[in-house]
């Protein structure tokens, strides 16, 4: 009933689609964890965009083009860390600040590049584990990128929770005057964070520009960084639900413009979407957990009734703006999944001015 | 004669417009427990930070066994044998026992075998506590095990203790006790900051006394009087404050089968409350720290609205009116908490003063504020309670905890209200400022209001209050006369076998 959506392309496609946003989002999860909110992950992700663009183009080598994103992501970062964590400046007109920066210095380090295709990024083709059939597809043959970003969520998981370093960067975001008093560099780790998310804000960035359009275009993040804040937020600062997060935004993402190309009624779709999601979660919660709590049993009732609205609303034959509908719907499906999962703990220090005297 | 284990020499440091310290000496020999006194202000925090490295003295020299001892930073302190237990604890709620220790030692061990040893340190120090839970979990006395465990494991030379037992409850601080004569026994120095000269006398064996950030003199505390101490920390004769009989007049608030939810995760509800309040009465209520205190000062000032008919006031109704409109009645109250519960702490002294007295005082005007009376209501708080701060545009968050709790108190006081309510009026704040605390909550009772304080220290209580209830698990006790109470029938009110294990579950 898909038609001409081949299921395997499309989830291979997922993996391409989440990677931008979840670099950018692991990098702002760090920064957020140390207790610095910078909103201007939207400005870092366009400068590293076009740096690591110009810098592909002129080297001809993506790699380096990456590199410099990177280090371009991390100028930026660096700035806004100067201006808050040295000068004390307001973390939330500073970020704003950082965009509008970013957006503007990219449109201008721009002209010349529009149109202009980046240097060819091929795919790895993994030998043993890209022949699995399916599976291989699907999860094995990406370009190097794609693998970066997965180990790039996997090694902050492990530096947060499993090293000292990780524990004093927490500790610093939970309650800085506690860390400064026992004698930790509130400002010195904050700062180094503050970096480590410009850089992976960059990376994502680029990924962009050189792989997954492969062009540069004004504004070509288009709110890309927004999400990235907004899935930071929904994962409860968690790497392994940032994970999922970024994974059902791509997929959405992917769905909905196969969905469009196929020329497919939306209203014909929606009520087995929402049921198939409906008779998942009850397997899940009978079959992993083995318990249908309340709450679980609300989230399945919500999803059936969905479905039962949704065959009732194309039963009655009113009208329904299909692209409207599925252009919003990673945003509606990635908000509703984080939502159901999210449990707070929002660091305890996030976006408090930190100053030694006191 | 053995070589003292740490000597301080000439340590002076300022800060612009203060001297904090000022050519301070004295010696700390192992295994003693010396004991720092002085009034808030008087540079007792700025010194044991300079010993645990996290301020520079500007001249002076310190040496620890015998070698010069200058540690750039906290960490270098803790690599020769120095812990610090903070009087506001630095810890992190939202992290686990294990990991918070972990944060306070130089080289921590893998963190299987840190739990292992936080277990084996706790059992041979009677310090229950389990290293996997969240320490936001935790109660006020388990939270000061995590840091002082934190301190053992490193085994220390010295342990500096800021004001342990302010927020502990009486069997917490003798089972704090207990630990620290073990310690000693095993040739730890600590070196003890508090304002509990009885406590003091009971555990030190010596006293350094500092005023304005100099030495003033030392002595023996269990050879010395507490009257003695406090005068050597005031510096002159100690007010001891006196109540003159009052005569009790008319009924001016009930509280009838009060029962309230408490708002916070963790919090006591109260249950069946109930409490007459007359003119000229002083009715202190005990009780070990979460048994419901705050959700009572909640209910009394307005914070949680209660239902129809469980307060009165005069005969009205009061259950159901926000604080502002209780206060335009004369009805106040300070809580516990100062800094953003009491105070903002962002905002000046004197917006401060508007924030809570502009209806009695009359601070308002067709909905403006009338700065320059405010700015006069300010000055006067700040001269009556000796509040020690540059002037009333100084902001609340820069003043120290005593001056500030001066300020807050005297703040609603200066507003003669017919009911004040107070939780703790004198933590953290040193003997002479307490007094005058409490002479001005007589003062008021006096002159015919209704005075609640509700305090965790006994001897205030019994100092100036008419009646005593004790409050235990929510539930009020039936008020008796405070005069002739003894301490088994003030234990047995208190809720008598009342397992501090289980203090925090509500």
């Amino acid at each position: 009933m898909f038609g001409s959506i081949d299921p395997l392309l499309l989830l291979a496609s997922l993996m391409v689609a989440a990677t931008p946003i979840m670099l950018a989002a692991i990098g702002e999860l760090v920064v957020e964890r140390s207790g610095v909110l910078n909103l201007g992950v939207e400005g870092m992700m366009i400068t590293g965009s076009i740096v690591g663009f110009i810098a592909a183009i002129m080297t001809g080598s993506p790699w380096l083009g990456f590199i410099a994103a990177a280090f371009g992501g991390a100028a930026m970062a660096l700035l806004f860390g100067m201006l808050t964590q040295l000068l004390m400046s307001n973390q939330v007109a500073t970020g704003l600040a950082l965009t509008l920066f970013g957006l503007g210095l990219a449109a201008l380090m721009g002209q010349g590049y529009l149109g202009v295709k980046a240097p060819s990024f091929p795919d790895w083709d993994i030998p043993l584990l890209g022949d699995i059939p399916i599976i291989g597809p699907i999860v094995f043959q990406h370009d190097p990128m794609v693998y970066v970003g997965l180990t790039i969520v996997a090694g902050v998981w492990f530096f947060l929770n499993k090293t000292r370093a990780g524990l004093v960067l927490r500790a610093v975001g939970e309650n800085h005057e506690a860390a400064h008093a026992l004698g930790y560099h509130v400002v010195r780790v904050r700062l180094l964070a503050i970096m480590f998310g410009g850089a992976c804000a960059g990376l994502g960035g680029a990924y962009l520009s050189i792989v997954r359009v492969p062009t540069y275009a004004d504004s070509l993040t288009a709110g890309a960084g927004w999400i990235a804040l907004a899935i930071v937020v929904f994962a409860s600062w968690k790497p392994g639900r940032l994970l999922l997060g970024a994974y059902i935004f791509g997929g959405m993402t992917v769905l909905q413009l196969n969905l469009q190309a196929a020329g497919l009624p939306l209203l014909d779709v929606l009520p087995w979407i929402f049921g198939v999601i409906a008779v998942l979660i009850l397997i899940w919660g009978i079959t992993v957990s083995r318990s249908l709590s309340n709450n679980l049993i609300t989230i399945v009732a919500s999803f059936a009734s969905f479905a039962v609205l949704a065959s009732g609303y194309r039963a009655l034959g009113w009208s329904f703006n299909d692209q409207l509908w599925l252009s919003a719907s990673p945003y509606i499906a990635t908000i509703v999944v984080l939502v159901i999962i999210s449990a707070g703990g929002a660091p305890g220090s996030l976006g408090k001015t930190f100053h030694a005297s006191r | 004669m053995t070589e003292p284990l740490m000597k301080l020499r000439g340590l002076t440091k300022a800060y612009p417009g203060v001297i904090a310290n000022s050519d301070v000496s004295f010696n700390i020999s192992k295994g003693e427990v010396h004991a720092l006194l002085g009034e808030n202000g008087a540079g007792k925090s700025t010194l044991v930070k300079t010993i645990y490295g996290l301020v520079k003295p500007d001249s002076g020299t310190m040496t620890l066994d015998g070698i010069p001892f200058n540690p750039a930073e906290p960490r270098a302190a803790r690599t020769a044998g120095i812990t610090m237990v903070f009087q506001h604890f630095s810890l992190f709620e939202a992290l686990d026992v294990a990991e918070n220790v972990a944060l306070g030692m130089e080289n921590p061990p893998p963190m299987r075998d840190l739990a292992q040893r936080i277990t084996d340190v706790s059992k041979t120090y009677g310090l229950p506590l389990d290293p996997t839970r969240i320490v936001g979990d935790l109660s006020a006395g388990e939270r000061q095990r995590v840091e002082i465990i934190r301190c053992l494991l490193q085994d220390p030379k010295i342990l500096i203790m800021d004001e342990p037992t302010s927020v502990l409850t009486p069997q917490e601080v003798e089972v704090l006790f207990e630990t620290l004569r073990k310690l000693k026994a095993e040739g730890t120095a600590i070196l003890y900051i508090s304002h509990k000269l009885e406590e003091i006398r009971a555990l030190c064996d010596q006293a350094t006394v500092l005023r304005l950030g100099k030495v003033v003199g030392s002595c023996t505390p269990s050879e010395t009087s507490a009257r003695e101490m406090a005068e050597l920390m005031v510096g002159g004769t100690l007010h001891v404050p006196n109540r003159e009989a009052g005569v009790v007049g008319k009924t001016l608030m009930q509280i009838k089968g009060l029962s309230a939810q408490s708002p916070a995760d963790f919090g006591t509800s109260l249950k069946n409350v109930t409490l007459d309040i007359r003119a000229g009465d002083v009715i202190g209520i005990g009780g070990v720290a979460g048994n419901g205190q705050d959700e009572l000062l909640g209910a009394l000032s307005g914070e949680i609205k209660v239902g129809h008919g469980q307060i009165s006031f005069l005969g009205q109704d009061i259950g159901h009116l926000p604080p502002d409109a209780r206060r335009a009645l004369g009805i106040c109250a300070a809580p516990e908490e100062r800094m953003g519960h009491a105070a903002a702490p962002d905002m000046s002294l004197t917006e401060n003063a508007a924030l809570t007295a502009r209806k009695l005082k009359g601070l308002t005007k067709n909905g403006f504020i009338d700065w320059g009376k405010t700015r006069t209501f300010a000055k006067e708080v700040i001269e009556r309670f000796d509040v020690r701060t540059p002037g009333p545009g100084s902001a609340a968050r820069s003043l120290s905890g005593g001056n500030l709790q001066k300020f807050v108190i005297g703040r609603e006081i200066l507003q003669n209200p017919q009911i004040l309510i107070v939780n703790q009026p004198t933590w953290g704040v040193d003997a002479s400022a307490a007094a005058v605390i409490r002479q001005a909550l007589l003062d008021l009772a006096a002159n015919g209001a209704g005075v609640i304080v509700i305090s965790q220290d006994l001897d205030e209580i019994m100092e100036i209050s008419d009646l005593f209830a004790a409050l235990n698990v929510g539930r009020l006790s039936k008020p008796r006369p405070a005069k002739g109470l003894t301490i088994d029938e003030i234990g047995l009110m208190l809720g008598g076998a009342h397992d501090m294990e289980v203090s925090h579950v509500d």
